[in-house]
């Protein structure tokens, strides 16, 4: 005991709160599930989910009859909101294979109780932004021309085009995203399988868990089967927002290409998929009474990590416009210039302002210990990223070499419907998610209690 | 004489009853035996002697697999069937296919690390004889579970059983098969 303290994992014990037992870590997990009482706030939130995705559909309808026209884009703007929300909610993906993959790879413990919902937001984030570049086709039915597969037209895609591998880059990254999280929660379909009443409902986790019994010899296998596909999401995780941000570098436009984007969009993907993690644990905790187990280290060390990113991403905005000004390219200087000063300027100083100024009060251990403080901060973050990818990809694109084919972007009613809609996907899909499966992870919290430990006392004896 | 069984099951408190217990069957000869337990036991493994599987080939081969065919793709896709010429670049152009490449082989491994697991465990398999005690529902709970199966050629029902209850579980009962 005395030399506790050295003990990286002695601080497991502060990780959750003192005086649970496996019983009662499984119980209170469980029950959100298994309860026939849902309380008011997840109608609210499903309800607000359903509502946004109801106007999703009339967006989205209203697009299949008529086309993208009745978005904003016009020449020279043709990527407009469609690819900002894409860039956006791809990114808010990442924090949650860096918590499950990363942080596991790492031995983060504390990773324990928030990983699982942090990866189904990444499957949902996911899915929200595979949504437009499919509608941003043009004729979305035939999304399936995107894959090289043997068709009587005899053509392919091409391969050394960044949009094909963006193609393949998101796709592997939903499939891998989507096997981890499910071999994640094999074991705790089982511990729903077993205690739950309705006979419906265990045939169906029964099935779900495809009969998991918790036998040492399955653990042993499945132990191996998450490093390596955390050892396998971790370099895909760091390219998956490189691909996307080659998107941008590959093509010539003043303001796009350079080499630092990669990480650079890494970094805020980071960044705001940590601000997404807040915004979602905090509400979460107190509406479940989950304060045991999403404790405020939790909350502060997600902060922590929102710092750092913020500070890369502060990092790469001097950068940008150092560079500009270094590469004496008058292209260049005038694509910084005109994102200052020319239309865009409001949200430029915005972005600055969300992305820089304001997460600068995440230094002080008064703001990271207020859940409200760190929700708002958080939602200010989510703001300022969506900023900087819509001035990123619209201001470019408004103003590049020719003055006389410039052309400023307005986004249409149809433009913001589709992206508050995508918002309403996210809830719908996160709420459901909330209620019918386990929204923390039981068996890898249980490992976490101090009573977990095998005390080896008698070796040799 | 007696109805088959399945084998025996002991129940335990703790991971460290668990353990013991096991290393206890071990070095009393029983080879077929397995532990159930909410979460995984890094000790228990040491226990059971289960350190190797062939989960990590699998995967590799799978990893290699997919990233033959994604080059292999891109080269006949590029060279072969539909060839571009722009302006004598090289046909065979490699840097562009290394995303692809990277892409394909980590969803590869990544389907071969699950359906390996699944294939390893004989998983799915919804039913299975160790359901049919009635307090195994708690070892995706609080308990653990010793199972020595009667497949073991030292299996005795009734030495067997005197065997678990020197190692103090809380309940030792027969598993019908």
């Amino acid at each position: 005991m005395a030399d506790e303290h050295q003990d990286p994992h002695s601080t497991s014990q502060t990780i959750i709160a003192p005086g649970y037992s496996f019983g009662s870590v499984t119980d209170q997990i469980a029950t959100v599930v298994l309860t026939k009482r849902t309380p008011p706030a997840w109608f609210l939130g499903f309800g607000v989910g359903i509502v946004l995705l109801l106007m999703f559909l009339l967006a989205v309808g209203l697009l299949f009859v008529k086309g993208v026209g009745i978005w904003g884009l016009r020449t020279p703007v043709m990527w407009g909101f469609a690819i900002t929300n894409f860039v956006w909610w791809i990114g808010i993906g990442h924090a949650g294979t860096l918590i499950s993959a990363i942080l596991l790879l790492l031995n983060q413990r504390w990773r324990n109780s928030i990983n699982r919902f942090a990866e189904a937001m990444t499957l949902f984030a996911v899915s929200c932004a595979g949504m437009f570049p499919l509608l941003h086709l043009g004729r979305p039915w035939l999304f399936y021309w995107l894959f090289p597969y043997p068709n009587t037209m005899g053509v392919q895609p091409n391969f050394r085009s960044p949009l094909v591998w963006d193609v393949f880059a998101v796709s592997t990254y939903a499939t891998v995203s989507l096997l981890f999280w499910y071999v994640g929660l094999m074991p705790d379909l089982a511990t729903l399988r077993d205690r739950t009443h309705n006979r419906f409902a265990r045939f169906v986790y029964g099935i779900m868990s495809m009969g998991w019994r918790g036998s040492a010899r399955h653990w042993s296998i499945y132990e191996t089967a998450s490093l390596l596909l955390a050892g396998l999401a971790t370099p895909l995780v760091l390219s998956v927002h490189t691909v996307v941000s080659f998107d941008f570098t590959i093509a010539i436009v003043p303001g796009w290409h350079s080499t630092f984007f990669p990480p650079y969009f890494v970094a805020g993907a980071i960044y705001s998929g940590f601000a997404m993690v807040l915004a979602l644990a905090i509400p979460l905790r107190a509406i479940y009474g989950l304060e045991g187990l999403i404790t405020e280290r939790h909350l502060e060390n997600s902060a922590k990590v929102m710092l750092a990113t913020g500070l890369i991403v502060a990092y790469a905005y001097m950068m940008e416009t150092f560079n500009a000004w270094y590469t004496t390219n008058v292209y260049e200087h005038a694509a910084i210039w005109h994102r200052m000063t020319g239309p865009y300027r409001v949200a430029y100083w915005s972005l600055i302002s969300c992305n820089i100024l304001a997460p600068q009060a995440l230094w002080f251990k008064r703001v990271r210990s207020k859940p409200a403080l760190l929700f708002l901060s958080s939602i200010v973050v989510l703001i300022g990223m969506w900023l900087e990818r819509y001035v990123i990809i619209v201001s470019s694109l408004a103003q590049d070499y020719l003055p006389s084919s410039w052309g400023i972007f307005q986004a249409t009613r149809w433009d913001w419907m589709t992206y508050i809609g995508t918002i309403g996907l996210f809830l719908f899909l996160f709420f459901l998610f909330i209620r019918l499966l386990p929204m923390i992870s039981i068996f890898e919290v249980r490992t976490l209690l101090p009573q977990a430990k095998v005390e080896e006392e008698e070796v040799g004896g | 004489m007696n109805k088959p069984v399945y084998g025996l099951m002991a129940e335990f408190e703790s991971p460290t009853e668990l353990v013991a217990a096991a290393r206890a069957a071990r070095e009393k000869g029983y080879r077929k035996l397995d532990a159930y337990t909410p979460f995984p036991i890094e000790e228990l493994t040491d226990a059971l002697h289960l350190h190797y599987n062939k989960l990590p080939l699998i995967v590799l081969l799978g990893g290699i697999l997919g990233g033959l065919s994604g080059y292999l793709l891109q080269y006949y896709v590029t060279v072969i069937y539909f060839p571009i010429n722009v302006a004598g670049r090289p046909l065979h152009s490699w840097p562009a296919y290394i995303i692809i490449t990277f892409e394909m082989t980590i969803l590869f491994a990544a389907i071969s690390a699950v359906l390996g697991l699944l294939a390893l465990c004989g998983l799915p398999m919804p039913y299975h004889p160790v359901f049919n005690v009635p307090r195994f529902v708690q070892a995706s709970r609080n308990r653990f579970f010793l199972c020595i199966q009667a497949r073991d050629p030292l299996f005795d029902l009734q030495r067997t059983s005197e065997f678990l209850l020197t190692l103090e579980p809380r309940e030792v009962s027969e598993v019908a098969p």
